[in-house]
């Protein structure tokens, strides 16, 4: 097919997961993500699948539980308040070593907030997963054709590490109109992974779906198989881009729209003078480390712009681990920088040496 | 020598081939073991172990994946009638039951069991009323009697503190997509045996495809009511059954019969 197409954020969503094989959708509706259901509702029908439209995040995620202890390629998508519902729901499947794709697409925040952009959720997201010790594998992508290729790429990712993943956007991402390429529409693999439930039908012992152990030394052995598949991660799904100057005085770190913003603001103000580069993490949890450390080693300064006060550049810092100054440039509640803002910025920076 | 007598006996007691041998942690004198056996007794009847999945919930009863011998999840405190959803959409050829308890079902579960049954999704929900929490050690519930104590109603329940009873089956006779709805006790045989009618009529609804199906089974608690099991047990009849009658409320095969005949 190899189709290319005028679509939104919201809609590539979608598509992308159909186009793997996902053919089970449970969601609740939330602005600014309410045409990725709409979009199932309509679709899922064409290729055999199912929506529900739950009575709450909370009850969507459950469901996505059950979908996913059968084996199922199953996805909810949601925004910052739903997500928060759904805490609980990701730790359970953390717990349980089950599979699952969960989109959040971001909104301003605390409380009800707005619907405008935001990237306020990135402790939420990589952090979060509710309560214990587990994490969502999370990504970020930063067009509409990403948010295809990645909402495809999650479900194989969540299968081979039995954990959830979530595609963090925001409602920009969401309800921008880009030309999308796509490949024609796959089947929901035939055969359920050797652990899912099912009946005991074909003569196997009994599988139990369960994040229940009361027996100490048993949980612990249990988390730390959770956290050796996060290493494992950390070695084969570390993801992201860089653009620039090849030898740059200041180099910017941002993700998702953000880096959108950042690319123009990169390319004017090395243009100006100023040699600026851009990496921008496209995995979040695991997070790209290493490039940011090799970097801190050869600029001056690092320039993080994130649409929160302070989320993401934790983790630039945990990387830099203090080799050079890394300073922050936020815009939050809804509203974004200009690119000629983020240019002054790192000219000043570049001056104020 | 005469035969061995077992080669003329019918065998009137067996164990359950749906039930594991793992034993368990229940206390002496509450009725979560028969409700267990009447499950198990069913399956095997409609012989339905190789597709069956349960649901446990969390409450006394978190630890039911280790004693039905079949496939089985283990789901979020109240969160069972959607994780059942889940399944049951991803997987129809399944017969699917929860089972839940007052706290799990009634309190913080409420809103999945009757989006559930609004939804007419076809599995089943076991759903065991004690009227206290048993496994936090013996608090309020929403289905707590008027003036019962519990360890958060030191001094009884009243409605200026706790407010009133929530009567789930009468709850649910209001939803079209109930297709079989009974309360039933085990405080004797006669109870057991419509207890377990209730339970394998549950059942087949769920193989008919006729929707959403739950039986209440009006159960006892010794150990936080604070009374010797016949004690619990004659509690029940005297002071739970009038504010649960024991009822078939719906039961749409058995009126889909009546108007074919």
């Amino acid at each position: 097919m190899n189709e290319r197409k005028l679509m939104s954020g919201n809609e590539a969503t979608a598509e992308g997961a159909i186009a793997v094989g996902c053919r089970y959708f449970f969601g609740y509706p939330i602005t600014p993500q309410n045409k990725i259901p709409e979009y199932m509702s309509e679709h899922l029908p064409e290729v055999g699948g199912v929506y529900v439209q739950a009575e709450s995040e909370v009850a969507a995620i459950n469901m996505v539980y059950g979908a996913a202890s059968t084996g199922a390629y199953v996805m909810t998508t949601s925004s910052s308040p739903g997500i928060s519902l759904m805490q609980e729901g990701l730790s359970y499947m953390i717990g349980s070593e089950l599979p699952g794709v969960v989109v959040n697409m971001v909104r301003g925040g605390p409380g009800l907030g707005n619907i405008g952009p935001a990237q306020s959720d990135y402790w939420l997201a990589t952090r979060g997963a509710g309560h214990g010790d587990g994490r969502c594998l999370t990504f970020a992508p930063f067009s509409v054709q990403e948010l295809y290729d990645w909402t495809g790429r999650s479900f194989t990712i969540a299968q081979t590490y039995r954990n959830p993943v979530m595609i963090l956007a925001d409602a920009v991402l969401a309800n921008m109109i880009e030309p999308c390429r796509m490949h024609e529409r796959r089947e929901h693999p035939k055969q359920p992974p050797d652990w899912a439930v099912g009946g005991v039908r074909e003569g196997r012992p009994r599988h139990i779906i369960n994040s229940l152990y009361v027996d100490l030394p048993e949980e612990e052995q249990v988390n730390l198989r959770i956290a050796r598949r996060y290493e494992q991660a950390a070695t084969e799904e570390v993801h992201f881009a860089e653009y620039g100057h090849e030898e740059p005085q200041i180099l910017v770190c941002a993700y998702g729209i953000s880096a959108r913003i950042c690319q123009t603001a990169v390319q004017r103000a090395t243009e100006a003078g100023v040699p600026t580069r851009l990496v921008r993490p496209i995995s979040l949890f695991p997070f790209p480390t290493d490039i940011i450390a090799q970097w801190a080693d050869r600029v001056a300064k690092i320039l993080v712009v994130e649409l929160s006060m302070g989320q993401f550049v934790e983790d630039v810092r945990l990387a830099v681990e203090g080799r050079c100054p890394v300073e922050l440039m936020s815009r939050t509640g809804g509203m974004m920088m200009m690119p000629e803002e983020v240019t002054d910025r790192i000219v000043q920076m570049a001056q104020s040496d | 020598m005469s035969a061995p007598i077992t080669e003329h006996a019918k065998a009137l007691y067996i164990y359950p081939d749906s039930l594991t041998e793992t034993r368990m942690r229940y206390c002496p004198g509450c009725t979560h073991g028969i409700a267990h056996r009447l499950i198990a007794e069913v399956i095997d009847e409609l012989g339905i172990r190789d597709r069956t999945l349960a649901i446990a919930t969390v409450g006394c009863s978190v630890f039911a994946y280790e004693y039905f011998n079949t496939d089985a999840v283990q789901a979020a405190h109240g969160r069972g009638p959607a994780v059942a959803t889940g399944i049951k959409r991803t997987r129809p050829d399944t017969i699917v039951f929860t089972y839940q308890g007052d706290g799990d079902l009634a309190s913080i579960g409420l809103a999945e069991v009757m989006h559930a049954a609004a939804r007419a999704e076809n599995f089943t929900v076991i759903f065991i009323n004690n009227a206290v929490f048993g496994m936090t050690q013996g608090q309020m519930a929403p289905t707590t009697l008027m003036g019962q104590k519990t360890t958060t109603t030191p001094r009884g329940r009243t409605v200026e503190q706790g407010g009133y009873p929530l009567n789930i089956c009468e709850l649910l006779a209001a939803i079209p997509g109930v297709a079989y709805l009974a309360r039933e006790t085990m405080t004797s045989p006669k109870y057991v045996r419509a207890a377990k009618r209730s339970i394998k009529k549950a059942f087949q609804a769920q193989m008919q495809q006729l929707g959403f199906s739950l039986v209440e089974l009006v159960s006892s608690c010794p150990t936080w009511w604070r009374m010797k099991p016949l004690e619990a047990f004659a509690h029940i009849e005297q002071n739970m059954l009038p504010q649960y009658p024991l009822k078939v409320f719906v039961d749409k095969a058995a009126a889909g019969k009546e108007e074919r005949s």
